[in-house]
């Protein structure tokens, strides 16, 4: 596996074609069916993390019974370490209000909403300017597809995709009970896709290049590149746009600074992987996905604290209306603290890996179910750190 | 026909209607799922997770009592995993919750604690989470108390608040470790608009919303021989008593009753449906005279239609939310504080008692009875109308203190005078029983004549859950005085739990309806559903409650509340004539516009 390289790639942040909105007129001018194959073809999956295949998805949504559709473009980017949508929307928010009025098109809904997240709030009235040449070119290009901005207020839940519901609503941001998905039971409670911002540039891209040309980048499993935010110990902190499926040891041969010990792929929800694995450690579906967040830590950097800093997080930023979710994450990072202090025996850590896994399969949303992977995985590899 | 779906719980195959739960198929086949944010009365929530389930070829367990049951699913509930996730659950709730369960006024009616003691063996497996909490007690209101460190957050009082009586007085605040359920500002119950309907208080699985107990101060006032402490019943409490001494529901107990306050010390046992039978006469004489001025007078200022005003609940309801229907409102105070009034004036007199040396207890099946008795306009005796109102469950917990074996009790009947009533105040128990007693005594007066339905059973304005109902009744040849209503066709409406009186009312603002007399109970059923009955509460309790008022109603030998002797006396020796000087002074009241959060 190691044998691949890293290949940064020039797709997602690529120029902007040459007359404006032509990828999208282009497309339109094709049918739904069409585009639908080519989106199956290219396998994309999700950017935001989950990695759902976004076909299927649309496919859903557009056999969902109902006139009143919606198409929902997830910018709440609110996973520490994951910065991304930021730099996509700052640069290339043309390519998103695109992949979205694609979306309105073949799924049948003539609004489409941006949730952005409360911190991005100075970037609106640059997208609002894009916003109106982009609904100039649709009334030339006859497609009654609005899109609109509604601002988050800083709430991480308020990123699961039934919160962001609520939260457009005007409820507080609590996830719901899946099922009913988006795809039948959305915003409003009509049929509606959600995706990632990311998500929707790829389509245009692979509206632009076709799904055989978009399909040699990535693996089987992962297609594609992906945008990644680095941060933590590297001397070059940013946005890289790399080829899917790399070799984690190659990724921090590029980024890390040397003395590398562990990276959190995917963010507080992601997985925390030690030095003894990043040779055997893929980014991508088939084995650590991330919505982007790549942290590296050296080895000046206490595991445990870092650990402690993402349950603070969680303890936080749960909604607080599920029991796992609320009180487990209270539990742990209460109980790390009595196992560090020696006021728990070491031995209570196995206590606290038990709830964890009982908070993965028992809470109602991803991040109830999301914090056993950082804690699992950092209480694992780095035992010594939490207990001396 | 709904289209089945077939699936196997723990090895049972069962077929299902489509749309139903994991929890309800496993409940049809007698297999119990524990729950804590599930109720009957409420949409699913999902949140505590008590009730998950193990699915084969699924990662993670679903929640059974949000999760629809669906075609090919096999269910385990009660695998490992499943057991190991519960014990979890309920352990980290215990971690978050203030489990002195002996000093808790829930002790042995909580849901929680019982949960514990069925799935958890004693150990403790997570760290005390109650000492780092900053936890508040809101004591400041007369009826319902707020106990935040007993508060499991399954947010059913919220659902409760909404969902059957669109007030919201209660929602969610803050998130994550923070999150607890609150008020507008965090204000105090009693600063914001919470009717103190109590129905939270029926609902909430733990301590965290109570009633505020007067128990010890009425034992005190028992045991103070210079007092002469009387007491009255409410109609809905006789028919529900039984359940919190471990009789079965819908029994009727009046007797027992009575023999148990009795014993217990009460100086005098009176009943409530006395003055329930005077509210009709004063409120039946007032809808008259309002037709008149509004049909004869024609005075565009009389307010119709009138609404009855002897729920406490809907009275506070309607003062923040519909503030400029308080004309609307009868003016007859609740059959409680007309008997607080009479207590404390007509009874001292006759009794030869001074009135300072009476103790009022009403025992009734509300909350919001408490803050109507300390209203500062129920003072018209000259002295607090009525000291304390239990509910019934403190009823209950005074007769376990008291060690009566209830049930053994010997059948007894109200003291004299005061105590004689008729089955239309029985029926006030119920929702719709007020417009039906009502109902019975206008017609009557009106042409002489017994309302024209079978066994007086108007049957058409008793109310049913979910729904606002409408009943007409047309008055024909009637007395000469009365020749302004010949012909009219009398238009009522009935709605119970403030949700559906919300609707009610809004269509009357709206002017989609018009009636001429509106009848609203704030409780779901009327007061049988009401605030301080029994726990647990849902819709077969209610109904066989129900079943039990009207039965009570038939087996009564007075059934019109003009036909109550004591209520012709009382007229004769006190109050002269309804709607007289006398029944201003002490049977009638006002509203005051409050505020809309």
């Amino acid at each position: 596996m190691s044998d691949q390289t890293l290949k940064r790639v020039d797709l997602i942040f690529g120029e902007y074609s040459n007359e404006k909105y032509k990828v999208l007129a282009t497309t339109l001018a094709r049918t739904n069916e069409d585009i639908l194959k080519d989106i199956l073809e290219s396998g994309l999956r999700g950017r935001g993390g989950a990695g759902f295949p976004t076909a299927m998805k649309w496919k859903f949504t557009a056999e969902a019974p109902g006139d009143e559709k919606y198409v929902v473009c997830n910018a709440d980017e609110g996973e520490p370490g994951t910065f991304k949508d930021r730099e996509i929307l700052l640069r290339v928010p043309r390519k998103v209000f695109s992949g979205m009025a694609i979306c309105g098109r073949v799924i049948g809904a003539t609004k489409g909403l941006m949730y952005l997240r409360g911190e991005y709030k100075f970037m609106v009235p640059e997208l609002e300017k894009e916003l109106d040449i982009y609904h100039e070119h649709m009334k030339e290009l006859g497609l009654n597809f609005q899109i609109e901005i509604r601002m988050g207020s800083g709430a991480y839940i308020c990123g699961e995709e039934s919160a962001l519901f609520e939260s457009m609503e005007g409820g507080r941001g609590e996830p719901r009970n899946k099922p009913p998905y988006p795809t039948t039971s959305g915003f409003m409670k009509k049929p509606t896709v959600i995706n990632n911002v990311e998500t929707f540039v790829n389509v245009l891209m692979i509206m632009r290049l076709g799904p055989d040309q978009y399909k040699k980048l990535g693996t089987t499993d992962s297609r594609g590149s992906k945008v990644f935010s680095v941060s933590g110990d590297t001397p070059i902190p940013g946005i890289y746009e790399l080829e899917l499926g790399m070799p984690l040891d190659r990724f921090v041969e590029e980024f890390g600074d040397g003395d590398t010990k562990a990276v959190q792929v995917g963010g507080a929800s992601g997985f925390c992987v030690p030095r003894k694995k990043f040779k055997d450690t893929v980014i991508g579906f088939e084995g650590v996905p991330t919505g982007g967040s790549m942290m590296i830590f050296n080895s000046s950097r206490s595991m445990y604290n870092v650990l402690h800093n993402y349950l603070e997080f969680f303890e936080e930023e749960s909604c607080g209306q599920c029991t796992p979710c609320r009180v487990g994450c209270q539990q742990l990072l209460k109980g790390i603290v009595a196992v560090k202090k020696g006021e728990k025996k070491a031995a209570y850590l196995d206590q606290l890996m038990k709830l964890s896994e009982s908070m993965k399969i028992t809470a109602k949303c991803g991040l109830g179910q999301s914090v056993a992977n950082s804690f699992s995985s950092i209480v694992n590899n780095f035992k010594e750190e939490m207990i001396y | 026909m709904a289209k089945k779906i077939n699936l196997t719980i723990d090895t049972i195959k069962v077929t299902v209607d489509e749309g139903t739960t994991i929890l309800e198929a496993a409940r049809s086949l007698n297999i119990h799922i524990p729950t804590l944010c599930y109720h009957e009365d409420l949409c699913v929530a999902g949140n505590c997770r008590v009730c998950v389930v193990e699915q084969e070829k699924v990662k993670n367990l679903p929640a059974s009592c949000a999760t629809p049951a669906a075609e090919g699913m096999v269910i385990h509930t009660n695998s490992m995993k499943v057991r190991m996730a519960r014990k979890h659950i309920v352990e980290l709730l215990l971690s978050e919750h203030n489990a002195d369960c002996t000093k808790c006024y829930k002790n042995g009616n909580c849901e929680l604690q019982g949960l514990a003691s069925q799935m958890l063996t004693g150990d403790h497996l997570f760290l005390d989470l109650v000492p780092d909490k900053k936890y508040t007690i809101d004591m400041f209101n007369t009826a319902i108390i707020k106990d935040d460190s007993r508060c499991i957050r399954c947010q059913r009082c919220v659902r409760t608040c909404e969902e059957l009586q669109s007030v919201s007085a209660l929602g969610v605040a803050y998130k994550g470790n923070k999150m607890k359920i609150s008020t507008f500002f965090e204000h105090s119950l009693f600063e914001v608009v919470c009717t103190n309907c109590g129905q939270c208080v029926n609902r909430c699985p733990t301590g965290a919303l109570i009633e505020r107990n007067y128990i010890d101060q009425v034992w005190d006032a028992i045991y103070d021989e210079s007092k002469h402490v009387v007491v009255q019943t409410a109609p809905a409490v006789r028919v529900a008593l039984g359940e919190a001494l471990g009789m079965a529901t819908g029994k009727i107990v009046t007797g027992k009753m009575v023999s148990a306050l009795r014993r217990l010390g009460f100086n005098s046992v009176l009943d409530t449906d006395f003055t329930a039978d005077l509210t009709i006469i004063e409120e039946g004489h007032e809808l008259l005279t309002r037709l008149k001025r509004a049909l004869v007078d024609k005075d565009p200022t009389v307010a119709l239609p009138m609404a009855t005003s002897c729920s406490p609940g809907w009275i506070k309801f309607i003062e923040h939310t519909f503030p400029e229907y308080l004309p609307n409102l009868s003016t007859c105070k609740s059959p409680q504080q007309m008997f607080g009034a009479l207590a404390k004036t007509y009874y001292a007199q006759k009794r030869k008692l001074n009135p300072k040396d009476i103790v009022s207890v009403s025992i009734m099946p509300c909350t919001a009875k408490k803050f109507e008795a300390n209203r500062p306009e129920m003072r018209s005796s000259g002295y607090k109308d009525v000291d304390f109102v239990l509910t019934t469950r403190e009823l209950g917990i005074m007769i376990k203190q008291a060690g009566l074996d209830f049930e053994a009790l010997p059948e007894e009947k109200f003291d004299s005078f005061m105590g004689s009533s008729s089955g239309a105040a029985v029926i006030f128990g119920s929702t719709g029983g007020v417009m039906e007693a009502a109902l019975r005594t206008a017609y009557e007066i009106v042409t002489g004549r017994e309302v024209p339905f079978d066994g007086l059973n108007i049957v058409p304005v008793r109310g049913t859950e979910g729904e606002v109902r409408e009943a007409s009744i047309k008055i024909d040849k009637v007395k000469p005085e009365w020749s302004f209503l010949e012909g009219v066709e009398l238009k009522c409406a009935v709605a119970n739990g403030l949700a559906h009186a919300k609707s009610l009312m809004q269509n009357v603002r709206d002017g989609n309806a018009t009636y001429h007399f509106i009848e609203v109970m704030a409780c779901p059923g009327g007061c049988l559903g009401g605030g301080g009955q029994p726990i647990p509460t849902n819709k077969e309790i209610r109904t066989k409650r129900k079943m039990a008022i009207y039965e009570e109603d038939m087996g009564m030998p007075i059934r019109k509340s003009h036909e109550n002797p004591e209520i012709a006396e009382i007229y004769k020796e006190f109050l002269e004539k309804p709607l007289g000087h006398k029944s201003h002074e002490l049977l009638h009241t006002h509203y005051t516009p409050r505020k809309r959060y």
